[in-house]
């Protein structure tokens, strides 16, 4: 039996949460830039989570079949998109990432392509229809998120290809790939990197540094092992209760570098402490649940794909920025989702929502 | 409602118990995070907060010596001198004001402008030195290295600063540096440069500021929280800026300026078969010299309430009347479209047209275009402007770069003004009046043009319709992905090629040597050299308001003159605006003076003289041939 799908079926808890740590993001990027150039950022963040609250009731109408449908054809855009990022993007701070458009506006496609794999993927997975993956299935999911990824890479982009791999480790472990091509997979990607590592031929400079001064934070006081030794300081400095709102040495004293994009949850946790970080990753994981709990309830196998991707996604976005904030990880320039500053990411965080609620919206529908 | 599904249906749930493994996963991972905030937040905190208590960086600059400015043989035109500028640092965090006084006394300044300065500095990065004074005397310096223990705030640095040794010499071309404005910092063009940064603000250090600046280094210096230093993270050298060769000739340059001393008017010489700009006056001038370190107050009003513009570069500026200057584009107008060849006019001191009478300033008789010219008679160019009609006269008008900017790579460039039917209806939603047409015929009416873009006009005529874009940089000086990033930047009419017959050709440059031999320029006839212009006297006021005015210096006419040397395919084309000169004769005098520098100069490089020039013979212009049938373009 069909229901129609209505808005009494959008997930509000869900909602809820989300807009609780939008609002946490808006006021820590208030404080975080209130003695800098950029003060004022928090009322574009508004902006821009206003604009995405609209973009995501909209793609939560679109019948998820619909973009299973059509991701062939966004694809191909993707990819000559980001062709064209190579030719006429803008250079800012030496990467090529972003096609200006009149108007002032700057478009990052590698940010959608997110979206698009998810997807994409998805509909892979769903096409091979359920059966024991051969190595021909995985080669084929690698192309399929591998090119991309290089694209991206070469920009030089590090951060956001990498947030293209959970996609498909994800595809990969829900589409029954076996225990022992993994275990072959992770060997080989153990070697690639090893190799790729001594002829330095596919990292630039500055993105193995980031990896040396990650082991080792002293060689390079200046460059990234100076970032992460401040955000320590920040972090812990914070102790149990933080030293307040706007109060933090480290971010209003500038030692903290960027801390309204990368480095924002080093800002919150001087400032909120232990207790606050507490709340916002209890906050994460309230959110993360909800969102697998829609994966577990989606009407059909590659609605759950898709809702997983998107978890991936975020998983892995969070793990790496505040891994990176409390010295677990090298310096990587993700962004943290739902609290970084950035038009990008809130309206790709959202939109990936409207997607989850389309997913939800239909779940009776058999 | 949901669509009839195109794709093939997997039959299989994904397996509930990876779904339930992810949960695990991310509690896990949580779980992980936590421990490692707990680990820095709770266990170490103590040891965070005496790092993030101790933890003082300063940044001390280290300034970046700006690029060297020279002329195009290499003589020096902009240099650096080594000063000692006073810094005030922000951290230790103590309490200003009362220092203030005690400050503003050693240094000779007001506690208002220390203020003004820190408030324009409240949005930089804590560690980020404000610089409060520059060139520090001797007694300032002495009065820092004594105050050290009261006053650990206040650093001294050397640095190099700019020194314009000529003062106001070409100050117009070469522009001038200061402080980077509040409004400036918040542009794109200027997303990585921070507040305190000199940056070029006019001329040739505007335009080639990314090439002349070079990068600045810094050493990064830990303090302890009374301020002192207790050792050094790392340093960045500075890279200095590149020096920039100009197209410029000083021999050329002291000319135009010596003849422009004490006048009000402009001098623009350029190569036409290149577009380098070989000499560029602007009087009255100012010293960039004052802008360069701190601007007082008495001098920037001076200049600012000065009426005849000294911050103006009036050769790329200046949008005038070009008065008879302009007769040059209506005789290739005409020319072109076969109408003035054979064209008689009787002047009688004037001629009646659409109902008015239009005065020439002598009974010139019967005239033809070979007299026309050199004798600038008005009676011929209103019939020719009456024959030709408006819009012609803006097609071929428009197609040398009247009312086009021409490109020049130094900044606001003024466009002009060429009226035509559709500039009337879009500037004053009124139709074009026939009788309008008769004063642009001798440049006058709304015809606007600054003299560079009369120079390139003239540049391109006489080279055969070649038209090149004017630059004040030497050829090769800098990459081509920056030359093309100004040529981006500094948009105008470009290089283009017009179409000129060769006959036509020959008819107006040997009609403008005439000029010099017998027409209103004989008195700056140059023995031995084949000298033509046009002079050009352009009122700048109507007769009527001339009478209201009751006279004065402000109401005399301006004086023009364009010309070069040789007639055709010229190495050298100048253009001059006398501002209240009086008679275009006037102005050719000043422009002589150039011209005769350069030929000297070219006879010494040579080492021979010249032979004393015959009028050459007809010749088809060298590389235009092949392009020569092109079409007027708009």
């Amino acid at each position: 039996m069909r229901r129609f799908s209505s808005f009494r079926d959008f997930d509000w808890v869900l909602l809820g949460f989300v807009l609780l740590l939008s609002v946490i993001s808006v006021l820590e990027i208030y404080s975080a830039t209130m003695h800098t150039k950029f003060h004022g950022f928090e009322k574009k963040q508004l902006e821009y989570l206003a604009v995405g609250l609209v973009l995501m009731f909209i793609v939560s109408l679109i019948d998820y079949h619909q973009l299973l449908e059509i991701v062939p054809w966004a694809y191909g855009t993707s990819i000559l998109s980001l062709v064209a990022v190579a030719a006429v993007g803008t250079r800012v701070l030496g990467a090529k990432r972003w096609i200006k458009f009149p108007g002032g506006i700057h478009f990052q496609p590698s940010e959608w392509i997110k979206l698009v794999l998810v997807v994409a993927v998805a509909r892979y997975f769903w096409s091979l229809g359920g059966r024991d993956l051969t190595w021909k299935d995985i080669g084929k999911a690698f192309l399929l998120v591998g090119i991309p990824m290089l694209m991206v890479l070469k920009q030089p982009d590090l951060g956001t290809a990498l947030t293209y791999s959970p996609i498909l480790i994800c595809g990969l472990f829900l589409g029954g790939i076996r225990f022992k091509q993994a275990a072959i997979l992770i060997l080989g990607f153990l070697l690639l990197v090893g190799g790729v590592w001594r002829t330095g031929k596919l990292l630039k400079p500055y993105q193995k540094a980031r990896l040396t001064n990650f082991i080792n934070p002293d060689n390079d006081p200046k460059g990234s092992g100076y970032q992460i030794r401040q955000s320590l300081i920040a972090v812990g400095s914070g102790g149990v209760w933080g030293k307040g709102a706007t109060k933090g040495t480290q971010t209003q004293g500038d030692f903290l570098p960027i801390p309204y994009t990368d480095f924002i949850f080093a800002a919150f946790c001087e400032e909120h402490g232990f207790v606050g970080a507490l709340g916002v990753l209890l906050l994460y994981f309230l959110i993360l649940m909800r969102l697998i709990q829609n994966a577990q309830t989606a009407p059909d196998p590659p609605g759950t794909f898709i809702v997983m991707g998107i978890v991936a996604i975020i998983i892995f976005q969070m793990a790496v920025n505040i891994g990176m904030v409390i010295g677990f990880m090298p310096v990587t320039g993700i962004p943290l989702p739902l609290m970084s500053y950035g038009g990008s990411s809130v309206l790709f965080t959202f939109m990936a929502l409207g997607i989850v609620m389309n997913v939800r919206m239909r779940r009776f529908v058999n | 409602m949901m669509e009839e599904e195109k794709l093939t249906a997997r039959e299989e749930k994904v397996s509930p118990l990876k779904l339930n493994s992810v949960q695990y996963v991310v509690a896990l991972l949580l779980v992980v995070l936590l421990a490692g905030l707990w680990r820095l937040q709770v266990v170490s905190a103590d040891n965070y907060r005496v790092l993030a208590e101790q933890n003082r960086v300063r940044k001390v600059p280290i300034m970046a010596p700006r690029g060297k400015i020279f002329d195009r043989e290499g003589r020096l035109l902009v240099d650096n001198y080594a000063s000692i500028s006073c810094y005030l640092l922000r951290e230790p965090a103590r309490d200003w004001d009362a220092d203030l006084p005690m400050i503003a006394q050693g240094l000779h300044m007001t506690v208002d402008q220390i203020q003004y300065v820190l408030r324009r500095y409240q949005f930089a990065p804590k560690y980020q030195p404000i610089p409060l004074k520059q060139d520090l005397s001797p007694d300032e310096v002495a009065f820092i290295e004594a105050h050290r223990n009261e006053l650990p705030e206040l650093e001294t640095l050397d640095e190099q600063r700019r020194l314009y040794p000529n003062g106001g010499f070409a100050a117009h071309l070469i522009g001038y540096v200061g402080e980077i404005s509040e409004n400036d910092l918040n542009k794109e063009k200027y997303a990585f440069y921070q507040a305190g940064d000199v940056v070029g603000k006019s001329g040739v250090e505007a335009t080639y500021d990314a090439v002349l600046r070079g990068t600045d280094g810094s050493r990064d210096v830990v303090v302890d929280s009374r301020g002192r230093e207790v050792g050094q993270l790392g340093q960045q050298d500075p890279v200095p800026g590149k020096d920039l060769r100009l197209s410029i000739d000083l021999d050329v340059q002291m000319a135009a300026e010596k003849a422009l001393e004490g006048k009000t008017g402009a001098i623009v010489a350029m190569d036409p078969h290149t577009g380098e700009i070989l000499a560029m006056v602007s009087r009255p001038t100012y010293d960039p010299n004052q802008f360069a370190v701190r601007l007082t107050k008495e001098y920037w009003n001076k200049i600012l309430n000065d009426p005849d513009h000294p911050m103006m570069n009036k050769t790329i500026q200046a949008q005038l009347a070009p008065g008879s200057t302009f007769k040059i584009i209506m005789s290739y107008a005409g020319l072109e479209e076969g109408v003035a060849q054979d064209m008689h006019v009787n002047c009688a001191g004037g001629g009646t047209f659409f109902g008015h009478f239009f005065a020439c300033d002598k009974h010139h008789g019967g005239v033809d275009i070979y007299h026309a010219i050199p004798w600038s008679c008005d009676t011929f160019y209103y019939t020719l402007a009456e024959r030709l009609q408006i819009d012609t006269i803006a097609k071929y008008a428009t197609a040398v770069g009247i009312s086009q900017k021409t490109g020049i790579d130094l900044p606001d460039e003024a466009t002009g003004t060429m009226p035509s039917t559709a500039w009337k209806l879009k500037n004053f939603h009124d139709k074009w009046y026939a009788g309008e047409v008769i004063s642009v015929g001798i440049g006058q009416g709304a015809v606007q043009a600054s003299p560079i873009q009369l120079a390139r006009a003239l540049s391109g005529l006489a080279s055969g319709g070649a038209l090149k874009r004017p630059h004040v940089i030497l050829d090769g000086q800098i990459s081509q992905q920056y030359q093309q990033a100004i040529l981006d930047t500094y948009a105008g009419s470009g290089e283009k090629q017009v179409s000129l017959k060769t006959e036509n050709w020959q008819i107006i440059t040997d009609a403008m040597a005439e000029t010099l031999n017998s027409g209103t320029a004989a008195a700056s006839h140059l023995e031995g050299v084949d000298f033509a212009g046009k002079t050009g006297t352009a009122q700048v006021m109507s007769h009527a308001a001339l009478a209201r005015s009751g006279g004065g210096h402000k109401t005399v006419p301006n004086a023009w003159f364009v010309g070069m040397t040789p007639r055709r395919n010229p190495d050298i084309v100048v253009a001059v605006l006398w501002e209240n000169g009086d008679w275009g004769a006037n102005a050719a005098k000043l422009g002589a003076q150039v011209v005769n520098t350069f030929v000297e100069k070219q006879r010494k490089k040579a080492g021979n003289l010249m032979k004393v020039a015959e009028a050459p013979k007809p010749a088809t212009p060298l590389e235009n041939a092949a392009k020569k049938e092109e079409p007027v373009t708009n």
